[in-house]
């Protein structure tokens, strides 16, 4: 990947609180791994970037080395990786990704589970 | 378009101790598929890491032939955890 590009994925990471990566838009996702973390999301309340990797071939393969994997959709939180569906689906199930939405939009976690 | 058992040699041969794998051809067209994998080895690795290893595994085959993996990684601790509830 060169710098350009690297710079380009990193700007995009660093300029949003949460940022989806994903296959389609969140109203028409082209994948259902894409569309159940969009159902994720939605179901927290939370506010987040989308980029569909279709239409930019560059992020796509970008993506994939930046994050050191090779699927999509890939979630970010905080500049931080937090993983694919599987992960996400498994984390918000489990609870564990409440908390790490809410203290990113700066939202008081509310003590009653989603 | 990828034999499971394929998917489940590399896993065994490529990360350590193993102790179970499962591989499910979702769609029937061996490319969409789910897999199980169960190693000590994933003990000292968060969840990232540890389908980091998985896909390492797989190597070049996730970059083509396997267009879906979905994927449920465990240590022999949680895996035993995991049947007990289900």
């Amino acid at each position: 990947m060169d710098d350009q590009l690297k710079q380009r994925l990193q700007a995009i990471v660093d300029g949003h609180k949460i940022v989806l990566f994903m296959k389609g838009t969140r109203s028409f996702p082209q994948c259902g791994f894409s569309a159940t973390v969009v159902e994720v999301l939605k179901r927290l309340e939370a506010e987040y970037e989308t980029v569909n990797i279709l239409a930019d071939a560059d992020v796509r393969q970008g993506m994939k080395e930046y994050s050191n994997w090779p699927t999509f959709p890939q979630l970010y939180v905080e500049g931080r990786f937090v993983g694919g569906c599987d992960i996400v689906r498994d984390m918000f199930t489990a609870g564990e990704l409440k908390p790490i939405v809410d203290k990113a939009l700066g939202r008081e976690s509310a003590t009653q589970t989603a | 378009m990828v034999e499971p058992a394929v998917l489940e040699e590399l896993i065994r041969t490529k990360i350590e101790g193993v102790t179970h794998v499962a591989i499910e051809d979702l769609t029937g067209t061996k490319d969409h598929f789910q897999a199980v994998v169960v190693s000590p080895a994933f003990a000292t690795l968060n969840r990232v890491e540890q389908h980091q290893a998985v896909y390492r595994a797989l190597g070049e085959l996730m970059a083509g032939p396997v267009h879906a993996l979905a994927l449920q990684t465990f240590t022999p601790e949680t895996w035993a955890q995991k049947r007990r509830l289900t």
